[in-house]
């Protein structure tokens, strides 16, 4: 097992306030939420509930008003305190999935999962060979030394998949992972999604509004007007 | 850990090589007008050093005979040549003008200098073709870059002169190639009229009671001769005599003989200072403005490479790239983008410096120089871009 789980992600009383005064928004009202290692969990809601703020502050790209955040065995965020180095946090600890894979169109298929571990100091060839065990483990290593362009909307998804994946992070968030593609195609990726979350113990928040893939997850944290409800989902096994 | 910009680079290859051609062609035309003025001054002090003097003696307070008219009896150089520590000493005469051959001219500076031999002050010191002048009258020897072969017929005023000899980069610090003619035809040139003149200015005398008296024969006669003839030189060219400095010879010629002497020092001052001040100037704004322009197009350049990747940058900051890695690959790309430009520029200022009419010096110096200044702009112009990508929110990647 090479992940590095712990706990998962936990978040307890988070908030997030925009502005100051009169003008102020609260975009998060007291979210909690826990992922253990190895679950894949659905985040869900209508748009202006505050789902893209919460990504943003589960992927210390903002900073919470208030709350607690424990990532793996570290605490992030402690009502106003953080982490130093949130930079070196994103690359080591947390992986991200995007709608669009976003790769780097000028780097092939093996460097651009292999940059990331090189951004953190691993040597070149170890970064590729952990870049290929993971492109073999979503079977897309027969597109190595293939260009981003080259490659069909599924297979840049695995590709982005295998990025999120290659420093072994605690946590995983996936925004829209499925939104491009059709329904075998977005199925594929989930089971991947879970496959992985599973294989390497990660914890993998998936905010997501694609009816298909809703009544796959286990759990799922509904969040309306900043506040978070989690309800129990069907976990429907996949073919 | 990989190279960003050379991987990019090498993706897009085709849109760095035309942009960095495009930028060469522009640093060629820089490096060209450099070698411009590394000519214009190359031409000035050819023309000093074709003299074979030690001393300009001309006309009081005047810049002559370069910078200025200078207008000298041409019986003084006697004078002159007898005072001490003058070793030899010439008249000499310059004329801008157009010379002519058949149907073409050609401008050109007319140099008229005194009867004796190769070596001797205002000769031409080495040709590359032919022989010097022997004769008194009508044998010329021009440079190559006049055009004129070896036995063509030039024509200067009302004169045929042949071309017995060839020099090469004998110009004026104009560029003009020089033209050399006996001092005597040279004379005549200057103030040769034609014939309607001649006659009209001859019946003016004749009406002038003053020319035209009864009773002085001869009078008239003596007016008209002088009127038709030019006793005057440019300039008295001075070699001092070994163990003289030149300053030493000039001062008694200033002090007895109440004249202007301008050693070699004071003389390319003049010529560079004042002959050329004004176009080298010139050329001065010209790099000032090319250099901005390079840096502008740089900066524009890079700024849309930039602005292509802003998503990728997000990316980049979002999964942990450091600043200083983005910034890099940014610099990177622009002294990348420079390096091309500058190869190309430099090829295409060689091959183009020789097709130029006026001569183009391309110094090493200037090369170096014009390498690390273009290095600098790109440094410079790739901070609009830096700038901007170190402000992409790394939130952008998320949407």
């Amino acid at each position: 097992m090479i992940g590095m789980g712990g706990q998962g992600i936990r978040i307890e009383g988070l908030s997030k306030r925009y502005g100051s005064g009169d003008t102020a928004v609260l975009a998060l009202k007291d979210v909690n939420m826990q992922v253990a290692p190895g679950e894949v969990v659905g985040l869900i809601g209508p748009s202006g509930s505050g789902k893209s703020t919460l990504l943003k502050c589960l992927g210390a790209v903002i900073d919470p008003t208030a709350g607690r955040m424990t990532l793996g065995d570290e605490l992030i965020y402690d009502n106003g305190w953080k982490v130093r180095d949130l930079r070196a946090l994103r690359r080591d600890k947390i992986g991200f999935v995007f709608q669009a894979p976003y790769l780097i169109p000028f780097l092939d298929v093996t460097d651009n999962v292999a940059l990331l571990p090189m951004l953190a100091g691993v040597p070149n060839d170890e970064a590729r060979k952990r870049a290929l065990d993971l492109l073999t483990a979503l079977d897309v290593q027969h597109r190595a030394q293939a260009m981003p362009a080259q490659l069909s909307g599924g297979e840049q998804q695995r590709v982005a998949i295998a990025r999120g994946l290659v420093n072994r992070p605690p946590v995983i968030l996936a925004d829209e992972p499925t939104a491009p593609l059709d329904s075998q195609r977005a199925m594929a990726v989930v089971r991947i999604l879970g496959d992985m979350a599973r294989k390497y113990e990660t914890a993998i928040i998936v905010v997501t509004h694609d009816e298909k893939i809703i009544p796959t997850f286990k759990r799922i944290y509904h969040i309306r007007d900043g506040v978070t409800h989690e309800e129990v989902g069907e976990g429907r096994a996949l073919d | 850990m990989i190279s960003l910009a050379g991987r990019d680079i090498l993706h897009a290859w085709g849109k760095f090589i035309f942009t960095g051609v495009g930028l060469g062609l522009l640093i060629g035309v820089t490096l060209t007008m450099a070698g411009v003025y590394r000519g214009m001054v190359d031409d000035g002090k050819v023309l000093l050093d074709a003299s074979g003097a030690d001393l300009w003696v001309v006309q009081k307070d005047t810049l002559g005979p370069y910078a200025e008219s200078s207008s000298l009896p041409d019986d003084l150089w006697r004078g002159i040549r007898g005072m001490p520590g003058v070793a030899q000493a010439a008249n000499v005469t310059y004329l801008t003008m157009q010379v002519g051959q058949g149907q073409r001219d050609v401008r050109a500076m007319v140099v008229g200098i005194t009867a004796g031999g190769p070596g001797d002050p205002g000769w031409p010191p080495q040709l590359v073709a032919g022989r010097q002048i022997t004769r008194g009258h009508y044998e010329a020897v021009a440079d190559l870059a006049s055009g004129f072969r070896l036995g063509d017929e030039l024509k200067i005023r009302r004169n045929h002169y042949r071309v017995v000899g060839l020099t090469r980069r004998m110009v004026s610090s104009g560029g003009d190639p020089m033209v050399f003619i006996p001092l005597k035809d040279a004379q005549e040139a200057q103030f040769l009229k034609d014939n309607d003149a001649i006659l009209m200015q001859r019946r003016r005398t004749e009406a002038n009671p003053a020319f035209n008296r009864p009773g002085v024969p001869g009078l008239l006669e003596a007016v008209i001769a002088t009127q038709t003839s030019n006793s005057s030189v440019n300039a008295v060219l001075v070699r001092a005599q070994p163990g003289f400095a030149p300053a030493q010879v000039a001062e008694p010629i200033r002090r007895w003989k109440r004249l202007t002497v301008y050693d070699r020092p004071q003389m390319e001052g003049i010529v560079l200072g004042k002959l050329i001040a004004t176009s080298a100037k010139q050329i001065g704004m010209f790099l000032v403005i090319l250099a901005l322009v390079s840096a502008a197009i740089v900066a524009f350049i890079i700024y849309t490479l930039t602005m292509d990747k802003i998503r990728e940058i997000a990316v980049l900051k979002l999964i942990g790239t450091r600043n200083r890695t983005i910034a890099g690959m940014i610099l990177q790309q622009a002294l990348v983008l420079g390096l091309i430009g500058f190869v190309v520029g430099k090829i295409s200022a060689t091959f183009a410096a020789p097709i130029f009419p006026k001569y183009v010096l391309l110094v090493p110096e200037d090369s170096i120089a014009g390498f690390f200044a273009l290095m600098a702009i790109c440094v410079l112009a790739s901070g609009v871009a830096i700038r901007m990508a170190l402000k992409v929110d790394p939130a952008e990647a998320i949407g």
